[in-house]
């Protein structure tokens, strides 16, 4: 997104091996070691795998436009949902965050880049590997995974030869993750500008360093998962197999033990971006600093202890479906906080709505109704009937879509200025958002009708009552699909066909606090080199 | 989409009442939720309505917190715009706020959790029940066993269904009543008896659900899972298999029909003897669906123990000679079970599916020796499941008869006595 | 040295102490499986604890005044390798009191092959009181083509049983691990206490 700060401002020489700019043609995309230029990388491929699972679910849509079999194969069908979490989760999300923390952890800080700079360069081509991998078992006999995301078994020992693929597939995420995660804890804890106290850091660097403990703790543990599922196929171990003395609910219970606090790395830097974009724009200090960080701790610990919930229905006793129940209730409670400190935020500002505010502003609304939902999915009781039904589609998809990925869509629009020099169109942002904001509430809210109805989730075909709301879901989702092509063409304009647009300022936003606000715009190849001095101003929140 | 509007007008109507939230207009949304089919069953039974009250009343209390939340939220962005507050204040903590907006949450809270909890342990009570049904999910099919009777059979997508769901296959779903939510034997469960569901499975982990009774859990291999429901009006209540099991994993109908309990008396005892008669399976199969869409499952004679082994009683009877069939007969047969049980894998057209589901059509097993293509047709063949527990010796040998007599196939018939000689070895 | 350079040493021995949590973590999710182990003997969680194991404590004290129903449910995983039945669905037992029943098993096959049973007990409050001196589920069993087994279960509820259990199922499922057997060759399952099964 950015390839214009060709010449370094500070013009330094520090003797390291990359202090001249970057090199020309592929090799410099190859080789680089720069945060900025792998942030843009790790966003491009972010993007590719946005489109690619965006056109997978299409596919699932246009299959659900009428009840009977149209198109697909239940057993594609099936390989469209597995696939299309795989890569929405792991290809889209995971890297689009690590493609921002690239770019502004280092920035933010007031560090010249991330500790580790060639673990960054493997950290990322190892992403285009896996997914290659991951995506070509589509083309095998008997084709890619099916047995849905969380790869239960024995349902997903019965893959054909995908299996082993999809398996390393999952050790290559992995890797690259964890060394993505590691690096960025001791960028935050080693990197930092004097004076840049814990407590005065901005809190996306701080939403991320939670989550980066997160990934370290969990993602080792899917890795161990799906290596004792690799064993239990190919080398006689039984470790979820019953018939040797194994036991297939363990299998779940490791897996979310991993997957509960993947949901929440799924979110964490998306509250950290909305926390830096609404005081921005109400032009007023972030409401109850303190208590946004402390609450994303209690989230983050709160995540280890409540795994259980997505397995309601297994058969868990009274005492630990209830432990469960009132455990995951209590992850409302800073939750809760976290809303309320953004609408105080609001309260009293002056506030203006450009794109990424309303974004931001979005986000706040519709990840709520997800939280809503969540709270609802709580009640074990209740679960009973809402559980494996479109009801828990239609949550996990606002708090994943206007969560998440509106999280990630704002922050491109809040600091695209800063990456390529220029702005943005307004106007074709503001198209972009109210046609995603309309439509993803067209595909997604429905979706909450035809679950309480009774239609389960990963069907290929439904029963007939059940047609007028997948309709509409699946109107929602093609032009949902279409209007993000507007965000990719401002983007580009941006970053490759610059001429004519809007030269940005340094401080881009009125209402912008921060350590990258005082570079250039673009910024520079090189940023921080001598580190900067960190002034009160620029960290209102912390007084 | 012939007839959307008025019902997403409904839909939207009573959003428009929630959102206002107050007073009658609460009321009249609530009333219309109660019957709403978008909104989840109140059901048939005590804990079915105790669950949609927990549902709508999680439901008001998040409508509550939204329309405040929401409402501060909105009025701010409306008054605190810029154009008409273009001074920002500047607080920026308030530590009283903050304890209390993190306390009132636990009250709220507190509110939901303890009739949930309540809920919850009479849902674990599975005491004092009167009868225990066995669900076993296969893929792609239910197996129910009456464990105090004796009584069991299997429960698969009903015929048409299976027809207009097949890819390209040309039928309308519309015309197919129950479409994908009925099957061709429907577990019948006495009203106002408390059963005791005991949950497994043959192969992957399925999961049983019938909304209209609240209950809903998982069948794993190797472990047994309860659970219980009391059904308190009769009627028929359908569901599906709610885990992803496989290919199929949409085309598991699962149907459960209350009758009272002279009727359910009746039909058990038709049940038992439909088994112990020693008819062949065959001339039995018209006589006893009338009674509830429930095939007879054979148990091993009368003379038995009262309390027959579940697994024999899955086996049908084998043991009277039974009678010779005419190719005609065998073939009209062999189509309907083909359509129900094969043609999801082979296709009608016999065509199969490569790589996964070979063609039958100049198959050698086909074409072969009538032995092989018993033999595989009762034990199955990687991929294939075996159809032994399943389907009657009259049933196998129509199948296979219709199979050797199609598509161009011309290798003779087969009778149920030379599956009966086949049978168990 | 210059502040930065301090921080990149500083990072440096960092990303290794976090190389250990990692290797820690990976480590961490194989133990959950004698994690997981531990819980369901101590808690009966998913039906497993001392059904699985061979008992000592066999002391009978028969409660009289109290009756509660045994049910055993039979299921062949995967097909009918074997019929396998009960020969009582249900008995009516004393809390305390040993008791016998037995389960048949016929290969229905013309090869042979190693089947495995696999024990489940319902309620889960139950199942850590439920007691077992002898039980083909114990260790794999080897039926030749054809052959039949009429194989005892010895078992006690003891006393103290909740009072709130009236009735205890006991599932058995035969899975077929002759693959499974020859893959792990000669490892023989090992209970724990005294009583050596029966095979």
């Amino acid at each position: 997104m950015a390839e214009a700060h060709a010449h370094d401002d500070h013009g330094h020489d520090h003797s390291h091996d990359h202090a001249h700019g970057p090199d020309k043609g592929i090799m410099r995309w190859i080789k680089t070691t720069n945060h900025k230029d792998l942030g843009t990388l790790y966003l491009w491929f972010s993007a590719t795998m946005f489109i690619i699972g965006g056109l997978m679910s299409l596919a699932i849509r246009a299959e659900l436009w009428q009840p009977g079999m149209q198109y697909f194969d239940p057993e594609l069908f099936n390989q469209f949902t597995t696939m299309h979490a795989l890569v929405m989760i792991f290809g889209g999300v995971m890297p689009g965050f690590v493609g921002l923390a690239n770019w502004m952890v280092p920035m933010t800080i007031g560090a010249s880049d991330l500790a580790l700079p060639r673990v960054n360069n493997w950290g990322f081509w190892i992403l285009p590997f896996a997914f290659t991998l991951l995506l070509s078992t589509f083309f095998l006999p008997g084709g890619a995974p099916a047995g849905g995301w969380t790869i239960y078994p024995p349902l997903v020992l019965q893959t054909g030869n995908s299996f082993p693929l999809l398996v390393f597939a999952i050790h290559l995420m992995g890797i690259s993750s964890i060394t993505g995660a590691i690096n960025v804890v001791v960028t935050i804890l080693n990197m930092r500008a004097p004076g840049m106290t814990l407590l005065k850091m901005p809190l996306f660097a701080w939403s991320w360093l939670i989550t980066a403990y997160l990934l370290i703790a969990v993602m080792p543990v899917l890795a161990g998962a799906v290596t004792m599922l690799l064993t239990d196929k190919y080398f006689g171990t039984s470790f979820f197999n019953a018939a040797g003395g194994g036991d297939p609910v363990m299998f779940e219970h490791i897996f979310w033990f991993f997957g509960h606090p993947e949901v929440y790395i799924l979110i964490l830097p998306s509250f950290g971006i909305i926390s830096t974009i609404i005081p921005t724009f109400a032009r007023k200090p972030l409401f109850g600093y303190a208590s946004m960080v402390y609450a994303m701790g209690s989230i983050a610990f709160l995540s280890f202890i409540v795994w259980a919930h997505h397995m309601f229905t297994v058969g868990i006793p009274l005492a630990g479906e209830l432990f469960f129940m009132f455990s995951t209730m209590l992850i409302a409670v800073p939750t809760g906080v976290k809303v309320f400190n953004w609408v105080a935020t609001m309260w009293q500002g002056s506030m203006t709505y450009e794109t990424p505010m309303l974004f931001a502003v979005a986000f706040v609304f519709l990840f709520s109704i997800g939280g809503f939902s969540g709270l609802m999915l709580a009640l074990a009781p209740v679960d009973f009937q809402y559980h494996n039904t479109y009801f828990v589609v239609a949550h996990f998809h606002y708090v994943l879509v206007p969560g998440a990925v509106f999280g990630i869509i704002a922050a491109v629009y809040y600091w695209i200025p800063k990456w390529t020099g220029v702005m943005y169109n307004e106007t074709l942002g503001k198209v972009h958002f109210w046609w995603s904001v309309i439509w993803i509430n067209v595909t997604f809210f429905p979706q909450h009708f035809v679950g309480l109805a009774g239609m389960p989730r990963r069907i290929p075909d439904y029963a007939v009552q059940f047609t007028d709301f997948n309709q509409i879901s699946t109107i929602g989702a093609f032009l949902f699909f279409i209007g993000q092509f507007v965000f990719f063409y401002n983007i580009l304009r941006c970053a490759l066909w610059r001429t004519g647009m809007k030269p940005a300022t340094a401080r881009v936003w009125e209402g912008a606090y921060g350590l990258e606000w005082t570079v250039p715009s673009p910024a520079p190849y090189h940023t921080f080199e001598d580190p900067p001095h960190v002034t009160d101003a620029e960290s209102p929140w912390a007084h | 989409m012939p007839n959307l509007s008025p019902r997403v007008n409904l839909v939207l109507r009573s959003i428009v009442a929630a959102l206002l939230g107050l007073g009658t207009f609460v009321a009249r949304a609530a009333d219309t939720m109660e019957n709403a089919y978008w909104n989840m069953p109140k059901g048939v039974t005590e804990i079915s309505h105790r669950v949609w009250w927990l549902h709508m009343y999680a439901f008001w209390i998040c409508v509550v917190i939204g329309v405040l939340v929401f409402g501060v939220m909105f009025y701010s962005l409306f008054a605190h715009r810029r154009s008409k507050h273009p001074v920002p204040a500047t607080f920026h903590e308030s530590t009283t706020v903050e304890i209390a907006w993190t306390i009132a949450p636990f009250i709220i809270l507190i509110a939901m959790a303890v009739p949930a909890a309540g809920t919850l342990i009479k849902m674990y009570d599975t005491r004092n029940a009167d009868l225990t049904i066995k669900i076993t999910g296969y893929q792609w099919k239910w197996q129910y066993e009456y464990v105090d009777q004796g009584v069991s059979f299997f429960s698969t997508l009903e015929s048409k269904a299976n027809a207009a769901r097949q890819l390209h296959s040309g039928i309308d779903p519309k015309t197919v009543p129950n479409y994908l939510h009925d099957a061709d034997n429907y577990l019948i469960l006495p009203v106002g008896k408390k059963v005791r569901f005991l949950l497994t499975s043959d192969d992957v982990i399925h999961g049983w659900w019938v909304p209209d009774l609240a209950v809903k859990k998982d069948a794993i291999p190797g472990y047994i899972n309860e659970m219980w429901a009391k059904i308190d009006e009769p009627g028929t209540y359908r569901g599906q298999c709610t885990v992803l099991c496989g290919r199929d994993h949409g085309f598991m109908p699962i149907v459960v029909k209350a009758v009272s309990e002279p009727e359910y008396e009746q039909w058990l005892a038709q049940q038992k003897g439909a088994n112990a008669a020693p008819a062949p399976a065959a001339a039995a199969t018209p006589a006893a669906t009338e009674v509830a869409g429930a095939e007879p499952a054979p148990i091993p004679a009368a003379s038995a123990p009262a309390a027959a082994p579940a697994a024999d009683a899955a086996k049908p009877a084998a043991a009277a000679a039974p009678a010779k069939l005419g190719h005609d007969e065998l073939v009209k047969n062999g189509e309907k079970i083909y359509a129900s049980t094969c043609a999801a894998c082979h296709q009608a057209t016999g065509q199969g599916m490569k790589p996964a589901f070979p063609a039958l059509v100049g198959s050698a097993v086909v074409a072969g020796p009538v032995d092989g293509h018993i033999t595989q047709i009762l034990k199955g063949k990687n991929a294939m499941p075996p159809f032994g527990p399943q389907l009657s010796d009259a049933d196998v040998a129509a199948v296979a008869t219709y199979e050797r007599n199609s598509w161009g196939n011309h290798s003779g018939d087969v009778q149920p006595a030379q599956v009966a000689a086949l049978r168990g070895k | 040295m210059s502040e930065e350079a301090t921080g990149r040493k500083g990072a440096r021995r960092g990303s290794w102490k976090l190389a250990v949590v990692v290797l820690f973590m990976f480590g961490f999710g194989f133990a959950l499986v004698p994690l997981y182990g531990a819980i369901c003997q101590l808690t009966g969680l998913n039906g497993k604890s001392s059904s699985m194991l061979v008992s000592s404590d066999v002391k009978e004290r028969v409660d009289s005044n109290r009756t509660v129903k045994v049910q055993f449910l039979t299921t062949v995983n995967g097909g009918q390798v074997w019929s396998f039945s009960a020969d009582q669905a249900q008995v009516e037992v004393h809390p305390g009191k040993l008791y016998t029943v037995y389960f048949d098993a016929k290969n229905q096959q013309d090869k042979d092959v190693i089947g495995q049973a696999v024990p489940s007990v319902a309620p889960w409050n139950a199942a850590k009181h439920l007691h077992k001196t002898e039980c083909f589920c114990f260790s794999q069993q080897p039926f030749k083509a054809g052959e039949a087994k009429h194989m005892p279960v010895r078992f006690m509820l003891d006393p103290e049983l909740p009072a709130d259990v009236d009735t205890v199922t006991l599932s058995y499922t035969f899975f077929d691990v002759t693959e499974l057997a020859q893959q792990n060759a000669p490892k023989s399952s090992t209970p724990q206490q005294t009583i050596s099964p029966k095979s």
